[in-house]
């Protein structure tokens, strides 16, 4: 069931100019107190792994929830979006490493270039009819995975990008310590789901749907579903390079691994895992694969056979993700509680 | 970017027919496995996402085949049947589930056995690279044509691969299983009232594309290094050959195969590290000018 059904179902008209400020609000605290919380957590247990654990989810939640922005609320199944994952990296990476900007300055720099990138790859791909927007998209991403691997004086090889990414402090942060690099990774978080969320609840979020439920008629009462798909490609690809900025980061370096298509699947399984129909799946699925991830790695090495199993049991077992199950439980507990209600 | 280098290939008669003989090698290898894919496609309406790994299961079957009996031929065999039974069990257990669900299901299934063949493969065969050898049979002195080097494997490897295209192409056409494959891709429940059982054409199918992937692995086996995950970028480059070929036509991923092959051949010599961005940049053009493909019909 899709969200803009579960709207209708319950009764509830899709908000108004008023109720979506209100509704703005909402999540506008929901994310304070989400980034309280999150910020809270290196006070209360001095855990280095889950510092280390939590800057991993913003890199891979921001990555994997611009991904759900297409798959789920537009129906555009990219199976190379991890491409704009490495791009992020690289370009930060290299933009820091070449020229001395200030981290500011890279970042809007970074974003710029995932954004060309985006529009450039997408006005080719978005036309394209589902089984082959996923492999074109695919085939885009090895393109810039072999151009990583065989430009060598630029970006390293397979080596990837060393001799670590310089972090001159600015404005008072200094992302070369722990800790002010786990805030602000939460912070770039917090922003980037937020702004999402408002894209996906705005009106621009409610043609996504409509193109997703039936493009036909979406382009009969005017809307230009390629000029919606470009927007929406560009968007998603320039999230995703800030998870690769994150990254970037993290790890002090880029690698080519970062724009490999296994990325790409695993952003396509999370968003499978956690559930494509709400917001927050992806960000539940990102936590989950991660842990599943670190215990797989921690007792085996055959972590191929591990994640394939599991996701078998998903696609083929439970046939939706694990938010899909919360919001059904809900609607139904709604459902008796209002029969309940009408019955006395 | 050496235009020197290439200009200097194209006035040598030596050079071009070595390039061009490498180039139908490359094209050749590439046919086999998207031909399946496009028989595949044509009649499941499934892409299968997992093609590479049969390609990689036939190099590894080949691989033990030959080092068991020693004999290039029952590599042949073991590589394409082993893929063919591997391909039939894939299907009528877990790709049969996914027929007309959504293609993020397809995927995701697909995806899943990606990863569970290259790890069986590192489990069985060892993570390491490997090779085959040159069989001895075609340990031979080299064919000198016009001056360029033709190796007698490269013979072989073409006169096969037109061979199954043929096959292919006149089963498909005048035999009475080619016209219920075709009348199956066309109108698999009307296919299904007549009578024909249609789950079992949909494995042979299945069952045959896997097959032609493992022979193609089967005949790289003696000129490419075998390793778990060889096959994705085959099933990369064999998916760009149906995109320009346009799905589901043989005679499209031929063409398309070929035109690939060669564009990889001489492309290394012009833009030694540019080749892959080449071969994207062929079906970019293609894309643009042509969206559904040079020979393919309007899927819609």
């Amino acid at each position: 069931m899709s969200e803009l059904q579960a709207d209708r179902s319950s009764g509830r008209v899709v908000a108004g100019a008023g109720q979506r400020r209100s509704a703005a609000g909402a999540d506008l605290l929901i994310a304070a107190i989400g980034f309280a919380v999150l910020v809270s957590l290196p006070f209360l247990f001095s855990s280095k792994a889950l510092v280390d654990f939590v800057i991993r989810c913003a890199a891979y939640g921001l990555f994997a929830t611009s991904l759900n922005l297409l798959v789920g609320y537009t129906g555009l199944i990219s199976f190379g979006h991890g491409m704009f994952f490495g791009l992020g990296a690289y370009s930060f990476g290299l933009l820091m490493q070449r020229t001395g900007l200030s981290i500011p300055a890279a970042f809007v720099l970074t974003l710029l270039i995932s954004a060309v990138a985006g529009l450039v790859i997408g006005a080719i791909c978005v036309r394209l009819k589902e089984i082959y927007f996923a492999f074109v998209t695919l085939a885009f991403q090895m393109l810039i995975h072999s151009v990583i691997l065989s430009w060598q004086p630029l970006t390293g090889g397979d080596q990837g990008l060393r001799g670590g990414i310089p972090r001159p402090v600015f404005l008072g942060i200094d992302l070369g310590n722990q800790l002010h690099l786990y805030i602000a990774s939460c912070a770039l978080l917090v922003v980037g789901l937020l702004l999402m969320r408002q894209i996906a609840q705005s009106p621009f979020g409610y043609t996504l749907r409509m193109v997703r439920d039936n493009a036909t008629r979406a382009s009969f009462i005017g809307i230009n579903v390629w000029r919606v798909k470009l927007a929406v490609f560009v968007l998603a690809g320039m999230f995703a390079s800030v998870g690769g900025v994150i990254m970037s980061l993290f790890v002090s370096g880029a690698y080519p691994e970062f724009a490999y298509w296994t990325i790409s699947g695993e952003g396509i399984f999370i968003n499978m895992l956690g559930g494509v129909t709400t917001f927050i799946g992806p960000m539940v699925g990102t936590v989950l694969l991660l842990i599943l991830n670190d215990t797989a790695t921690r007792l085996t090495e055959h972590y191929g056979i591990i994640l394939g199993v599991v996701i078998l049991f998903f696609a083929l077992g439970l046939r939706k993700g694990l938010m899909d199950f919360v919001v059904e439980w809900y609607a139904e507990r709604r459902d008796k509680a209002s029969t309940r209600e009408t019955s006395t | 970017m050496d235009f020197d280098a290439l200009t200097g290939c194209l006035v040598s008669s030596a050079c071009i027919v070595t390039q061009t003989t490498s180039g139908l090698i490359i094209g050749m290898l590439l046919f086999l496995v998207a031909v399946g894919l496009t028989l595949i496609f044509g009649v499941l309406k499934i892409v299968n996402f997992s093609h590479g790994a049969f390609y990689m299961f036939g190099a590894y079957f080949a691989l033990s085949g030959y080092q068991l009996t020693g004999s290039f031929i029952v590599a042949l065999l073991c590589g394409s049947l082993g893929a063919a039974a591997i391909g039939l069990i894939f299907e009528r257990f877990f790709i049969s589930r996914v027929y007309g669900r959504d293609v993020l299901m397809q995927l995701l299934v697909c995806y899943a056995f990606v990863l569970i063949f290259d790890d069986a493969v590192k489990l069985i065969w060892g993570p390491e690279f490997k090779s085959m050898g040159m069989p001895a049979a075609f340990q031979v002195p080299p064919l000198f044509i016009a001056g360029g080097v033709v190796p007698p494997f490269y013979l072989l490897l073409v006169a096969v691969a037109l061979a199954v295209a043929a096959l292919l192409g006149l089963g498909l056409a005048r035999t009475r299983l080619g016209k219920v494959i075709r009348a199956a891709a066309h109108n698999p429940a009307m296919v299904s009232a007549l009578g024909v059982n249609t789950a079992l054409i949909y494995g042979a199918v299945f069952a045959l594309g896997c097959a032609l992937a493992g022979l193609a692995g089967a005949l790289a086996a003696p000129v490419r290094s075998l390793t778990p995950g060889m096959g994705f970028s085959v099933l990369i480059e064999s998916f760009i050959v149906t995109v320009i070929g346009g799905m589901g036509s043989i005679l499209g991923a031929l063409i398309g195969a070929l035109l690939l092959g060669l564009v990889r051949s001489f492309g290394s010599i012009g833009f030694p590290l540019f080749t892959d961005g080449l071969m994207y940049l062929f079906m970019v053009i293609v894309l643009v000018a042509r969206p559904t493909g040079l020979f393919g019909k309007d899927l819609a």
